[in-house]
């Protein structure tokens, strides 16, 4: 059986994510900092600025999924009212803390509990359920709730998207001054966005060496190691740590040390991995000699508008022209470039139940891009966390069928 | 030279043994049972039996949910793959195959090499499969054998509408309920099938059934080719449909010295 070839720089990851959980613990229990929770595409760079330690949900979420806690918890959320149809990142955390279980607590040991929020802030950019999430987190701690309402189905982001989201952003700052109880140092913010900056680049060259064929990093590895992207942009320990990871992944290359073994076809993911089925479907991947080489959800952490000399503004910019906000066309035109990038030979598309704005199969979307690239599309039906939804024997028959498809 | 085809199937398990030229000389079926390699080993041994004293497979391809219990099989295909090649044995050119099968319907475009170029699945349900008979089958206390004739004898269209099988159930209750008569209850539970067929995919050209419930219920191809603009065909003994491809692939196989 093939498996997945282990980076060493992963250790030196997941002391980083280590120290970030138990930092965020440490300043829970004693109070020493406040603690803003934030949404994975959110204004993490404005509460990181005002001195927030900031946690997010969706990355506990995640956690949930990738230990299969999440199907415990889902139900406990389901029967308090929140249906097995809505985003199962809200049903796995909200059942997580109706049940007293964290991820958090096996894997860092000493932690008991995700900490106490001072503030929640969303971002709708990406779904309303994060609305909803929030709001639930908020009448249980009876902590603030502050949010941004971005536009959705995007085309060209002009002007008018931009001062409507720049606005709200800034909107934010009196409040969270308040909750801070200091002022916005403005060379603060801009060191802050110029780190998350540095940090997006530093990713996006990472996730573009799997465009060496063969590839040295398959989109598996990526939902990995994006950790420190996610929930810890903005600061020096997610700059260092992809510096050491992209040196890595560029000796592999050197060396010849390529993810699948004997690569013969390459596929680009488009949708939420399966959180359950991470190690399961990457080592099937690799016995199929199929590298999933690039994704759209790993390439939804380059946040490379942001600019230290206009923050607000490019803030707004680089959260309002993610994939997920943007109109159909945008989103086709993207996966096509992709699909050049990478030297793609076919598309899945991950029909995410409980996950419709990252189910991008539901519209036509394949059809088309079938056409218009002259690529074939596969679709699997399963869930982020919920893997009551996942049917795994016709997922994988589905994808082995794929494949021969693909064979010359 | 011996070529063998075994496909266990998610209810069914058949197996068809294919002669250098392509001639079909033995097939077997059986239930795929809770053993998927016993009733491997049983397939094989009756097409060998048929095919006379000191026959032997030079080369075996498996397929369908057990293919990878088969011990004895020199490859796998997917079924996909398989009903393409299979209906293309019959049908030597581009068309769309559309398989029932017991849990899955797939509806797979194959080009004129008989290379599947799409396909699509029935999502995470059932219904409008053969699981979807078994399961209404019983409730209307018919054997799976009598539901072809009784839906040929139906008089009144009746639309069953739901997507699920268990709703599907109750719906067919209040018909019970409203006194309609079985062999129009019969037909609508076809009815059924077929309209979940005509919303996986846009069915184009010329159209190959395969599959054990066509086989069993060829109304229910009658009932399909009247929602189609291009002609329907089904191939002789549809539901070795997936065998004869995965025996066919351990030819090809065979012949590129994959062994």
């Amino acid at each position: 059986m093939d498996k997945r070839k282990e980076f060493t720089s992963t250790a030196a990851m997941k002391k980083v994510m280590a120290a970030y959980f138990h930092e965020l613990d440490e300043a829970a229990r004693t109070g020493s900092r406040k603690i803003a929770w934030c949404t994975s595409v959110g204004p993490a760079e404005l509460l990181r600025a005002l001195g927030f330690l900031v946690y997010f949900p969706e990355n506990h979420g995640a956690m949930l999924g990738a230990t299969r806690l999440a199907k415990d918890c889902i139900p406990l959320a389901n029967a308090a009212g929140y249906s097995p149809d809505i985003c199962s990142y809200l049903t796995s955390d909200i059942g997580a803390c109706l049940k007293g279980e964290t991820p958090l607590s096996r894997a860092y040991p000493g932690i008991k509990s995700p900490p106490k929020p001072d503030v929640l802030v969303y971002n709708t950019n990406q779904c309303r359920d994060v609305q909803d999430w929030f709001a639930w987190y908020a009448r249980k701690f009876k902590v603030p709730l502050l949010g941004v309402l971005t536009q959705r189905g995007v085309g060209e982001v002009t002007s008018t998207h931009i001062d409507s989201v720049a606005a709200q952003i800034a909107a934010l700052v009196p409040e969270l001054e308040k909750i801070a109880g200091r002022k916005l140092e403005p060379a603060k913010l801009k060191e802050t966005v110029g780190l998350s900056l540095e940090c997006s680049r530093l990713w996006r060259q990472v996730l573009e060496t799997a465009a060496h064929v063969p590839s040295p990093l398959t989109f598996f590895d990526a939902t990995i190691q994006m950790g420190p992207a996610v929930v810890l942009r903005g600061t020096e320990a997610a700059v260092t740590y992809y510096k050491t990871f992209l040196a890595e992944l560029r000796t592999r290359i050197k060396d010849g040390v390529w993810a699948v073994e004997g690569e013969k076809y390459r596929l680009y993911w488009e949708g939420m991995p399966v959180w359950g089925k991470l190690r399961d479907l990457s080592d099937f991947f690799a016995g199929l000699k199929t590298c999933v080489a690039a994704s759209t959800y790993c390439n939804s952490w380059i946040f490379e508008d942001l600019d230290p000399e206009d923050p607000f503004r490019s803030m707004a910019r680089a959260y309002t022209g993610l994939f997920i906000v943007r109109s159909e066309e945008k989103k086709e035109e993207y996966i096509g470039e992709m699909v050049k990038k990478f030297g793609i030979d076919g598309l899945l598309f991950h029909d995410s139940k409980t996950c419709p704005n990252n189910s991008n199969s539901r519209y036509g979307m394949p059809e088309r891009l079938q056409k218009e690239l002259g690529l074939g599309t596969v679709t699997i039906f399963g869930d982020l966390n919920d893997l009551r939804c996942y049917s795994e024997e016709q997922s994988k028959t589905k994808i082995e069928a794929f494949i021969e498809q693909l064979e010359k | 030279m011996m070529f063998l085809g075994i496909d266990i199937g998610a209810s069914a398990a058949k197996a068809v043994l294919l002669g250098a030229d392509r001639q079909v000389l033995a097939s077997a079926s059986g239930n795929s049972g809770v053993n998927f390699a016993l009733a491997a080993d049983g397939l094989r041994a009756r097409c060998l039996a048929a095919a006379g004293p000191g026959a032997a497979a030079a080369y075996t391809v498996s397929t369908g949910y057990g293919r990878r219990n088969v011990s004895f099989a020199d490859d796998t295909r997917t079924e996909i793959s398989c009903h393409a090649r299979g209906a293309h044995f019959h049908y030597p050119r581009a068309c769309t195959v559309v398989d029932i099968g017991s849990q899955d319907n797939k509806i797979i475009r194959v080009d004129g090499a008989g290379k599947p170029v799409s396909f699509k699945m029935n999502r995470n349900c059932a219904a409008g499969t053969g699981a979807f008979l078994e399961e209404i089958a019983p409730r209307l206390s018919l054997p799976l054998g009598e539901l072809d004739g009784l839906a040929r004898k139906a008089r009144e269209e009746l639309e069953l509408g739901s997507f699920c099988t268990v709703f599907t159930k109750t719906e067919i209750l209040a018909r019970i309920a409203g006194g309609a008569r079985l062999e129009d209850i019969v037909r609508g539970v076809f009815g059924s099938i077929i309209k979940r067929i005509v919303e996986m995919d846009t069915l184009e050209g010329d159209i190959v059934m395969t599959g054990g419930v066509i086989a069993h219920n060829p109304y229910l191809g009658e009932m399909l080719q009247k929602k189609l603009a291009g002609k329907l065909f089904v191939p002789p003994a549809p539901q070795f449909a997936g065998a004869l491809g995965a025996a066919l692939f351990a030819l090809e196989l065979a012949a590129a010295g994959k062994k």
